[in-house]
């Protein structure tokens, strides 16, 4: 167990039993956020930065960030992905000022230093000077200088970047557990259908355990159960990699016997009759997937979310913007050979996630509601022992392992 | 009908609707909207670009009554208001069969729960796109796309635009 300095220089420990315990501190402390900024997003992770189908052609780029970091991602004339940080050599101005586009280079605005699609510099202004008058010194040299380039790797179509020199390989990243489920929604190539942004003032540590803990898919999102949707009683299970860092969580359907019989066995507030849809085509579905999952939800640290919900396939970056916000975007993708029908399936179930998604709108307000609770008692702490205090496998969806897996985790990575 | 008759009409039933879910009488919603309707709220960013997800997404009377009934009894959120806002209503496109209309919007959203209680910030603004048809001399939209320049929810969206 170590000690750490936080914001206001008092010494920080995790208590005990360390878990099953997250003390508040860590949802609201700027000195724990900037801290996990040079740790874990500068740290030896592979950030998700970019579906390679959002860079078709060589010129494409995308801006983004990892952690709170502006940077850019390029496709150059051979094709390579390259990432950087958004930020010029010179002084410091953001470089790319759009979201998206097809350019040859770089030009930052203020002086009009100029970058390759590898972000190194190719032209300076006024070098020389004007008749013999300023410019830069004679041992002034451009090949030595470019934006802060950092290293990307593409798994089956997904782009990530790491600030990290020593970082696994992205394979070994992943780990044997979690390739294959990456694999089943990652199959072949897919295009993207649009994007969905939603900003929520809460810590983003808050959103990364929700979708590492299925105890409250059924009890925070009542769309099933208010529509006779049985599904508190879902098999399924978690599973984590070695070091509880990366989750997937799946969810099939039991028949409607086993559903109903389970959930009349168990007094929920949440179990409603009465409504039924007045339009059941939203969940008209066929079979897709070798292994058929009504829910899938794949968590790879430290900031991607890769769903499957009954056809719906989206990524969700988790996108910190201080302590106390983060923004949430969904992209939504479908494959590039989708049948029309299964392309307007895609589009109509839509509905049930992102900001607006019968399943999925409540999360980031569960994340508020929390924030907006732990303004005091930073010592105070979370309790996780649904299911026990350990972080390993397990067959079902009442479990906070997943949740204790982020956390074990976090603490190796924060020196906590 | 003339074009004054029209226009008047037109004006009246975006009124109407934005008044119904600004006094939450959302069960009233979907009768603004024909058997056969679509319904869909794209963030700009998506129109823009031609790609086809919306955040909503109703594509029958049907799917519309889910969402206020998915409103009233599912979903969780912060208790809030909308107070519209609908200006430069223009009618860009008639035919016997339709009225099409472009109009702006703004909606201010007021929070209702304790810790936001009484205040109002700019949630959306944008531009509804409206065929318009008429039965039994009611206007109702045979389509409403609201393309939302503010494509950065702030927490939810549950109050349809």
């Amino acid at each position: 167990m170590k000690t750490s300095q936080t914001a206001n220089g008092e010494s920080f420990r995790w208590p005990q039993p360390e878990t099953a315990r997250v003390p508040y501190q860590v949802f609201v402390d700027p000195a724990i956020y900037t801290r996990e900024q040079e740790q874990i997003f500068r740290g030896p992770v592979w950030n998700y930065v970019a579906l390679d189908a959002e860079l078709p052609n060589p010129g494409d780029f995308k801006a983004t960030f990892i952690g709170d970091t502006p940077i850019v991602v390029t496709r150059d004339r051979e094709g390579e992905l390259h990432a950087f940080v958004n930020r010029c050599a010179h002084r410091g101005a953001l470089v790319c000022r759009e979201m998206r586009g097809n350019r040859n280079t770089h030009v930052c605005a203020y002086h009009q230093w100029s970058y390759d699609l590898r972000g190194q510099l190719i032209g300076v202004p006024f070098r020389r000077g004007i008749e013999g008058k300023g410019g830069y010194p004679a041992d002034f040299d451009p090949t030595t200088i470019s934006l802060s380039q950092l290293r990307v790797a593409t798994y089956n179509g997904v782009v990530f970047a790491s600030f990290a020199q020593e970082v696994e390989p992205i394979e070994d990243y992943l780990g044997p557990t979690q390739q294959p489920w990456f694999t089943r929604v990652f199959n072949r190539p897919v295009r993207v259908l649009g994007y969905g942004r939603q900003f929520i003032r809460a810590n983003w540590k808050l959103y990364a355990e929700n979708t590492r803990d299925p105890y409250h898919a059924s009890l925070l999102h009542l769309f099933h159960t208010t529509f006779g949707i049985y599904r508190s009683s879902q098999g399924g299970g978690v599973i984590m990699d070695d070091t509880g860092r990366h989750s997937m969580i799946r969810a099939f359907k039991r028949t409607e016997i086993a559903e109903r019989a389970a959930y009349e066995t168990t007094a929920l507030r949440t179990y409603q009759k009465g409504y039924t849809l007045a339009d059941p085509s939203l969940l008209q579905s066929r079979k897709e997937f070798e292994v058929e999952l009504t829910n899938s939800i794949h968590s790879i640290f430290p900031c991607l979310v890769i769903q499957q919900i009954f056809h719906t396939l989206a990524t969700r970056h988790i996108l910190p913007k201080g302590p106390d916000s983060f923004e949430l975007l969904f992209t939504f993708f479908c494959y590039a050979d989708d049948d029309e029908d299964m392309l307007q399936k895609r589009i109509k179930q839509a509905n049930l996630v992102g900001p607006a998604g019968y399943i999925s709108m409540e999360d980031g307000y569960a994340a508020e509601i929390v924030q907006q609770a732990i303004v005091r008692d930073q010592d105070a702490c979370s309790f996780l022992e649904l299911g026990g205090v350990e972080a390993s496998n397990v067959e079902d969806l009442v479990n906070e392992a997943a949740v204790r897996g982020f956390w074990q985790y976090y603490r190796h990575i924060m020196d906590f | 009908m003339n074009a004054r008759e029209i226009r008047d009409a037109v004006e009246e039933l975006q009124y109407a609707y934005v008044h119904c879910i600004d006094d939450d009488r959302l069960e009233e919603w979907p009768e603004f909207f024909t058997e056969h309707c679509l319904y869909k709220v794209v963030p700009r960013e998506n129109a823009d670009q031609n790609l086809p997800i919306a955040l909503m997404y109703c594509d029958s009377r049907g799917m519309l009554q889910d969402r206020v009934v998915a409103h009233r009894a599912a979903n969780l959120y912060a208790p809030h208001y909308y107070r519209h806002m609908v200006s430069a209503i223009r009618i860009v496109g008639r035919d016997p069969a339709e009225i099409s209309a472009q109009t702006n919007y703004t909606v201010f959203r007021t929070m209702a729960d304790p810790i936001h209680y009484g205040e109002t910030e700019l949630y959306s603004t944008g531009k509804y796109l409206d065929m318009i048809v008429f039965e039994d001399s009611q206007a109702r939209f045979r389509e409403k796309v609201v393309i939302a320049d503010t494509c950065k929810i702030q927490s939810l969206l549950v109050t349809p635009l």
